[in-house]
């Protein structure tokens, strides 16, 4: 058996370091090139930066990888062209999976060229990406993670989305005063850490507010019938539902709701955001209230042109992921020029310095933990649109 | 409130219920755990939302083609990943439920790439006609749900009981050299059973996309391990106890939630189901056979 084994892996061996060796001659052969490159022109001066990315690109949320990834590139085509840095992205799958996410952490960390890492998509990646790349002296940022909590992770760890413990108040506080809404059902995936610390932001602001909570009920991801829950709370009579749901559990759930007669207005987290909604629940998503960072409608030449050039180049509307994702690269763009050199250490000091940085999500500042500094615009769905909500 | 939820309950355990008859299906005769059994559920959901909401057919046409395409899927799934493993020498009685494993993990990666991620609503008038008595809602797809059900029960044990072909299935179940001998075309009887499973399969799949408007390329996990625990708590094998094992499990469910913690859904039905199963190891209506002792 050991013998078996072993031969398979003396080759891997063999042919890992054929390849590795490859590797280090690429390297060094950029090196020299660079150099009187530096010199001569300065349109080839740009500063050429490996950075990885680590997306939820195959699974049941493979939406909001596909939204990042494509964000991302678009970005990465603009920054290029415009010649001050030039980004090559190197990405890997997580399948939202926590070990997968990890293993394809670690195989960006040992490439020694990669200079920062984007992602991963969800929260509870991050909570186990965070901390190796913090060990590793690696910055790396979330576009999508708005889980509390996730920039404490270390000094390496920054992320560019709103956290829900920003966003979810803003709405129900716009809701409440909107509806006069004194009594809440409160309804929350209980198997995903997102969900849960959405739940825990509404439950507190709620409880600020002295909202009063009819029932706390929960669901697992992937259910398909919320029907008995949805009666549970149809009995008690709420004023307002706070759903703490991704976009495909809580678009099932409002249709679901809406169909047994629950017609009051429901207010959702970060991952309720999605045009999805509307296309999954139709008509049952009118009156989804949610805190965006982006709003694709937004009367701004910056806004505008960005949803021209993904539709043109992806047949589709941009969401929240690809525009987080797309600004988010801008940033590390941003910090690189400002580094001067790619170098993590570097990165990481410049990426504390950004200030007012005008994206398309609006104006973007790090705190001194790499949190957002950023106001959420409060969304309500109407006639299968999302509009602001006043 | 205790009727509706006492509806959504039996909706629920009736959906649970056909799926698990599919299962019991081929476990009686083959032995088999089909642990593909939940992904052809789900792709006879997502026949039928191409059916009616892409293609805007009539619904019953989403039903025969959801019949179809999972019969044909059950063909092959006999064909290609069970008949080969059986009756050779030195494969492990494990084999056929690793490969049926294999299947699922195959159809559901397939149907994520053919329909896409994420959930495809049903869209059908049949699914939204309703009738109101006093505060309750009742839909006309929860009554069909518990009535294809019933009679789904009842057709298969008069078809085992009754027919030719089902005495020569169940001939096969009990020993499958010995019915050869006798004249039974084991190969047909069998190929007829998984067939007929899928089939079942096939039509859950859409009662479920209908009663929930929810299809998505992983429904079929959670329902086909649902289905395999009702297998087990109704008595392996055995008809009436796969429609009263999903009942129970669909109706406790729902009152854990209506009544209790929706925190505690799974774990209170599953303990309660560990508890029937110590109280009565061979299951709700499983018969004590000599093998039981093994």
């Amino acid at each position: 058996m050991s013998k078996l084994v072993k031969k398979p892996f003396l080759l891997l061996a063999v042919l890992m370091l054929v390849v590795l060796s490859a590797c280090s001659g690429g390297g060094s052969e950029t090196a020299t090139e660079e150099k009187p490159a530096d010199e001569g022109g300065q349109a080839s001066g740009a500063i050429k930066a490996k950075i990885g990315v680590i997306s939820y690109i195959t699974g049941p949320g493979a939406a909001y990888g596909e939204a990042i990834t494509n964000g991302l590139k678009l970005a990465q085509k603009e920054i290029n062209a415009e010649g001050k840095v030039d980004i090559e992205l190197v990405i890997e799958d997580s399948a939202g999976e926590q070990e997968q996410a990890l293993s394809a952490a670690q195989k960006i960390m040992s490439d020694d060229d990669i200079v920062s890492i984007i992602g991963p998509t969800l929260s509870t990646e991050m909570n186990v990406v965070g901390p190796e790349a913090d060990l590793n002296g690696i910055p790396i940022m979330g576009t999508s993670t708005t889980a509390e909590g996730i920039p404490q992770i270390g000094e390496y760890v920054f992320r560019n989305s709103i956290p829900e413990a920003l966003a979810i108040p803003a709405s129900i506080k716009k809701a409440v005063e909107k509806y006069d809404a004194k009594k809440v059902a409160i309804l929350y995936g209980n198997d995903d850490v997102f969900t849960k610390s959405g739940f825990d932001t509404m439950e507190k602001t709620a409880k600020d507010m002295g909202l009063e909570i009819l029932t706390i009920e929960t669901f697992q991801k992937g259910q398909s019938d919320y029907n008995a829950q949805l009666t549970k709370i149809k009995s008690l009579n709420p004023d307002l539902i706070l759903a703490s749901a991704l976009y495909n559990e809580g678009a099932v759930i409002m249709g679901q709701a809406r169909k047994m007669g629950i017609d009051v207005p429901f207010v959702g987290g970060n991952g309720f955001n999605s045009p999805q909604v509307i296309e999954i629940a139709g008509e049952a998503a009118n009156g989804l209230i949610v805190a965006t960072p982006w709003f694709g409608e937004k009367d701004d030449p910056k806004v505008k042109s960005f949803n021209e050039k993904y539709e043109a180049e992806y047949k589709k509307l941009p969401d929240q992921f690809a525009a987080q994702a797309y600004d988010g690269l801008y940033i590390m763009a941003e910090a690189l020029k400002n580094a001067g050199e790619a170098d993590r250490d570097k990165v990481k000091d410049a990426l504390l310095e950004i200030k007012d940085l005008e994206g398309i999500l609006g104006k973007f500042s790090f705190d001194e933990e790499g949190d957002v500094v950023m106001d959420p615009t409060v969304l309500i769905i109407e006639d299968g649109q999302f509009k602001q909500f006043e | 409130m205790i009727l509706e939820q006492l509806i959504n309950g039996i909706t629920l355990g009736s959906i649970y219920a056909i799926v698990a008859l599919g299962f019991t299906l081929v476990f009686g005769v083959l032995g088999i755990i089909n642990m593909a059994h939940g992904e052809i559920f789900m792709f006879g959901a997502f026949i039928g939302v191409i059916m009616t909401s892409t293609l805007g057919l009539p619904i019953w046409v989403a039903f025969l083609a959801a019949i179809i395409v999972t019969a044909i899927l059950g063909y092959m799934l006999e064909r290609f990943a069970l008949r080969p493993l059986r009756g050779k020498q030195g494969v492990s009685h494990l084999a056929p439920l690793i490969s049926t494993i294999g299947v699922s993990i195959l159809l559901e990666n397939v149907s994520h790439h053919l329909f896409g991620a994420g959930n495809h609503p049903f869209r059908n008038a049949f699914a939204d006609i309703s009738f109101q008595i006093g505060s309750i809602t009742i839909y006309l797809v929860q009554i069909l749900i518990f009535v294809i059900s019933i009679l789904l029960m009842m057709a298969l044990s008069y078809w085992l009981s009754k027919t030719k072909a089902g005495k020569a299935l169940r001939a096969t179940a009990e020993n499958l050299e010995t019915a050869s001998l006798l004249g039974v075309n084991t190969k047909k009887i069998i190929v007829l059973t998984v067939v007929i499973a899928s089939a079942m399969g096939g039509i859950a799949g859409i009662l479920v996309g209908m009663a929930f408007n929810s299809v998505n390329p992983q429904m079929g996990l959670s329902m086909g391990l649902k289905g395999l625990a009702i297998i087990i708590l109704g008595g392996m094998g055995n008809v009436k106890g796969a429609m009263a094992g999903g009942l129970i499990l669909g109706l406790s469910e729902t009152l854990i939630v209506a009544y209790g913690d929706s925190g505690y859904r799974d774990a209170i039905a599953f303990i309660a189901i560990i508890i029937i199963l110590m109280l009565r190891p061979q299951g709700l209506f499983g018969q004590k056979t000599t093998e039981a002792g093994r």
